[in-house]
């Protein structure tokens, strides 16, 4: 092995790296503000990609359908509720918010779809689509749940990437995609060569993780968000909604994922079910950070990707293997670096 | 006579499968084995409060290993079965070691680690087959007879899955397997009688990978063939699915929904791809919806539907007396329990700041102080549910300043809680029982085969004792979670009491009583101090202590105020000053 194979491998190392921090980051964030291990977190992946690739053939994605289809259901319960509650003047204002932003995206897609716009619009509306996905999965499947134990919600965490998957499947089928590249660049450093689109990446991921650092260090709703991580009845004790908090984590996590889908599109071939496992491998990062501390989730995502990266060259048919038996040594190294007391309830 | 008329039913309905046609034998023994892995999984989840992703990837190793070495060294698959055991069972306790100390969502997080590293290896590692597997893999052999007829095998798999539903039944009904069912509400309720948390927990989870091995071995030697892809992550959910489908409290319900689950599955994969004209296990999608609206409807399952229509279980008969062993109790006026200058730090902030007092046996001491006073944290200090930062605390001649709370509870040392700590399904009686941990000895050995019934029935007429002792004799066949909160209380003393105490500590035992309630409890202390117990109270209600207790110690912000008669506590200016801020 030479300099120029370890510097190659460390390149894709830090590209992969780069986005596990960002799954890594969302699935702290969702963890903190809803108690929820955020196992579809893939699914937005895999979702943005797909949608990218949809919009690129001129086809209307069928996250468009997935997006319409969930804004009915919660319409449907809203007014179930609202009506059954004897609050009915609330319902024009409650069905506005939920079905029209769905509907406008919808109808913003069917127009923009065979247009062939410039690709930035495209990811653009890419975004657009999936975002929302995450609030309404929250509002159906989480939101009744929050008084329930972590267990419960685990449970239905599972259930949700089950649905996903199979939704998956059923909107875009069961073909891979690759998305072209952002840019076609090819810059050379002595025997280095970097592609454009890993620049794209590792600038994107780090400008976004800088932008969230800035969110929640000093505005005032990111201090909030933190606050309901920290403790939830303490924050709704001065005014700080937790269904809103949570909402606006998921809404979070599905840019986040999508943001990661759409980056990695022209790098790897993206099926329906492969978000699943590029979740996971945020998640063995965000354990190392004990699934709170940002920094060493940051770290341990980087380590990921670089495990991964050197794995598949050595031993390429262990490297998720490897990936994944990581984790118990980590969590080894947590469970004896830690001690445990019982909080009271 | 309803649920054994319904049993009875069930065992004919399981024994008449074989008549049917070859198709839904093989669906039967395929019920049969997940409802095998899907009885661990009740254990785990629905009692424990634990989960796992991983039982599909136990069943993994059993099938792999009996594959491997009955095909490549020709080994006797009861031999296999042996190693198989001992491998998954070796496993299970490396990633309970590992991960249960910890919060609750390392165990399944890293079991679908392992689940997800373990289908690659499968896969990738050419000695195993790769994804084309094992084949031909050798028949059992019993009595010198080929089980290769799939209705004979049939009932076997349906005889070790109702054998493992009959362990698994004597299990939670036995002094480990109350303990166990304790788990859910925090371990600090068994620790304070003596159980190991830690312990438990890693007995069910491993406890569960057996039965999933089991589940595997007789899978590789029914289909005599092996490859990766039913030992994958989606297989171990599956299995989590039919539980919270089936009913996640109670065995009967992974039976249930092993069986709802495979014969949905079974369907789903006939109608939908018709339905959508596309190929794939769309069947997920139902089932993932399935699973949220049973989470956020019907968290007991199906089986709580049946339950509901059963008659109540009928009561075990008490026998009049127990022959369990009583400790020596110290002679009156001996020194007891010495708190010599305690402190407990929060960081800058001190909660407890060099407490000391004494108690004598048999004497009735109450702690008392204004809210925050830092009353509970010195309880919690001397239970040894927290650590102290400083100085000690001596039971009799022993240092206990230091020991864990089981160790302490060892010595004699008995608690309630402030927030009451009672497992809501079981009824009073069986929560009293708890109490007893450390006077028995039965482990889960003979708890699963039902050699423990003598013990129980001792077990069962002390804690019958306890409850006529406190005078609840009428609510001890009534589910703990019915009781007021009073009666609650009155419960957790007697559970304290069931563990033959030489001191019994009280965390304020008359919050949110009614008077009478209160004056009933304070005749009970005083009779239970006439038969030479001693008692640490902590309260705020001072009527309720003046006329009960021998001293009193006052305490305010971590320190102690004052100490004496209670007369004297009365006119202390000091005291008069904390509580009514000056006269």
């Amino acid at each position: 092995m030479d300099v120029s194979t370890i510097l190659i491998l460390a390149q894709d190392g830090l590209i992969n790296g780069a986005i596990y921090v960002l799954l890594a980051v969302a699935l702290i964030l969702v963890f903190g503000v809803t108690r929820v291990v955020l196992i579809p977190q893939g699914e937005f992946v895999s979702y943005g990609a797909l949608t990218l690739a949809s919009l690129q053939l001129g086809v209307m994605p069928g996250t468009v359908w997935l997006l319409l289809i969930l804004a009915g259901i919660v319409a449907a319960m809203e007014t179930v509720r609202l009506v059954s509650s004897g609050a009915g003047r609330e319902l024009p204002g409650a069905l506005a918010i939920t079905l029209v932003p769905p509907i406008a995206i919808a109808a913003l897609a069917k127009m923009c779809a065979s247009q062939h716009l410039a690709l930035g619009w495209q990811v653009l509306l890419t975004m657009l689509i999936v975002i929302p996905l995450g609030p309404l999965v929250y509002r159906l499947a989480f939101r009744p749940l929050a008084d329930a134990s972590s267990l419960v919600l685990l449970i239905a965490a599972v259930a949700v990437h089950f649905v996903l998957v199979g939704l998956g499947l059923l909107f875009f089928g069961a073909e891979g995609v690759r998305t072209p590249p952002f840019s076609d660049a090819q810059l050379t450093f002595g025997t280095l060569t970097v592609s454009g689109q890993s620049l794209w990446v590792c600038a994107t991921s780090f400008t976004f993780i800088a932008l969230l650092a800035w969110f929640f260090s000093r505005t005032l709703y990111g201090k909030a968000l933190r606050a309901v991580a920290f403790n939830r009845n303490g924050a709704r004790l001065v005014g700080i909604s937790p269904q809103l908090a949570g909402t606006f984590s998921f809404a979070l996590a599905a840019a986040i994922g999508c943001l990661s889908g759409v980056l990695i599109g022209p790098i790897t071939t993206v099926y329906y079910d492969s978000g699943f496992l590029i979740g996971l491998k945020g998640f063995v990062g965000a354990i190392v950070g004990g699934m709170a501390s940002y920094p060493l989730a940051a770290f341990g995502s980087l380590m990921v990707g670089f495990l991964e990266s050197y794995s598949s060259f050595w031993l390429s048919g262990y490297k998720d293997v490897m990936v994944f038996a990581a984790i118990i040594p980590i969590l080894l190294w947590r469970s004896l670096s830690s001690v445990h007391y019982e909080e009271e309830e | 006579m309803i649920r054994r008329v319904g049993f009875i039913l069930f065992l004919i309905l399981v024994s008449l499968v074989p008549l049917c046609s070859s198709y839904y034998i093989t669906l039967g023994s395929y019920i049969g084995l997940y409802s095998l892995v899907a009885v661990g999984l009740v254990l785990l989840t629905g009692v424990a409060g634990l989960t796992s992703f991983g039982q599909a990837a136990f069943m993994g190793v059993a099938a792999y290993t009996t594959a491997m070495l009955t095909v490549k060294f020709g080994w006797s698959p009861w031999l296999t079965l042996l190693i198989a055991l001992a491998l998954t069972m070796a496993i299970a306790f490396v990633l309970g070691a590992i991960t249960l100390r910890m919060g609750g969502h390392y165990l399944p997080l890293a079991t679908i680690a392992w689940g997800i590293s373990l289908f690659f290896l499968f896969g990738t590692i050419p000695a195993l087959g790769g994804s084309t597997g094992i084949a031909d893999i050798p028949a059992l052999q019993l009595f010198g007879m080929e089980l290769r007829d799939e209705k004979v095998f049939y009932y076997l798999i349906w005889g070790v899955c109702l054998v493992a539903l009959w362990i698994s039944i004597n299990l939670l009904d036995s002094r480990e397997g109350r303990a166990i069912r304790a788990l859910k509400g925090g371990v600090s309720m068994v620790e304070a009688f003596g159980a190991s948390g830690h312990r438990l927990k890693n007995i069910v989870f491993i406890y569960s990978a057996f039965l999933a091995c089991l589940a595997g071995w007789l899978y590789a030697h029914m289909m005599r063939f092996v490859n990766p892809s039913p030992f994958g992550l989606g297989q171990g959910i599956e299995f989590l699915f039919m539980i919270v489908i089936g009913g996640p409290f109670s065995v009967w319900g992974a039976i249930t929904g092993a069986t709802i689950i495979t014969l949905m599955k079974t369907l789903l994969q006939g109608i939908l791809p018709k339905l959508i004209s596309q190929t794939g296990n769309f069947e997920i999608i139902v089932f993932g919806i399935m699973i949220v609206m049973v989470l956020q409807w019907m968290r007991g399952g199906v089986w709580s539907l049946v339950e509901r229509l059963l008659p109540p279980k009928p009561n075990k008969p008490i026998n009049e007396s127990s022959t369990l062993a009583h400790r020596p109790q110290p002679a009156r006026g001996e020194p007891l329990l010495k708190v010599d200058a305690v402190t407990k730090a929060y960081g800058g902030l001190l909660a407890v700041k060099k407490m000391s007092f004494e108690l004598s046996a048999g004497e009735i001491v109450g702690l008392i102080g204004p809210n925050g006073a830092g009353k509970s944290t010195m309880f919690n200090l001397i239970s040894g549910e927290l650590p102290r930062t400083a100085g000690n605390i001596y039971f009799g001649s022993e240092k206990i300043s230091g020991l864990r709370p089981p160790q302490i509870a060892r010595r004699g040392l008995s608690r309630t809680f402030q927030h009451v700590r009672l497992i809501p399904g079981m009824t009073a009686l069986e929560n009293v029982m708890i109490g007893t941990y450390l006077r028995t000895h039965d482990g889960i050995f003979s708890a699963g085969l039902r050699l423990n019934r003598a013990t129980e029935a001792q077990v069962r007429a002390e804690a019958a004792r306890q409850m006529r002792r406190v005078g609840l004799e009428e609510s001890m066949f009534i589910p703990a979670g019915n009781l007021s909160l009073g009666k609650q209380r009155i419960v957790e003393i007697a559970r304290a009491l069931c563990a033959d105490p030489v001191l019994l500590l009280l965390d304020e035992p008359a919050a949110g009583l009614r008077y009478l309630e209160k004056q009933e409890l304070a005749r009970l202390l005083s009779d239970l101090r006439g038969e030479g117990l001693s008692v640490l109270i902590v309260e705020h209600d001072m009527d309720f202590l003046m006329n009960l207790v021998d001293r009193i110690v006052v305490m305010e912000f971590g320190e102690k105020l004052a100490e004496g008669l209670p007369g004297e506590i009365r006119s202390n200016p000091d005291v008069l000053e904390a509580y009514l801020g000056g006269v």
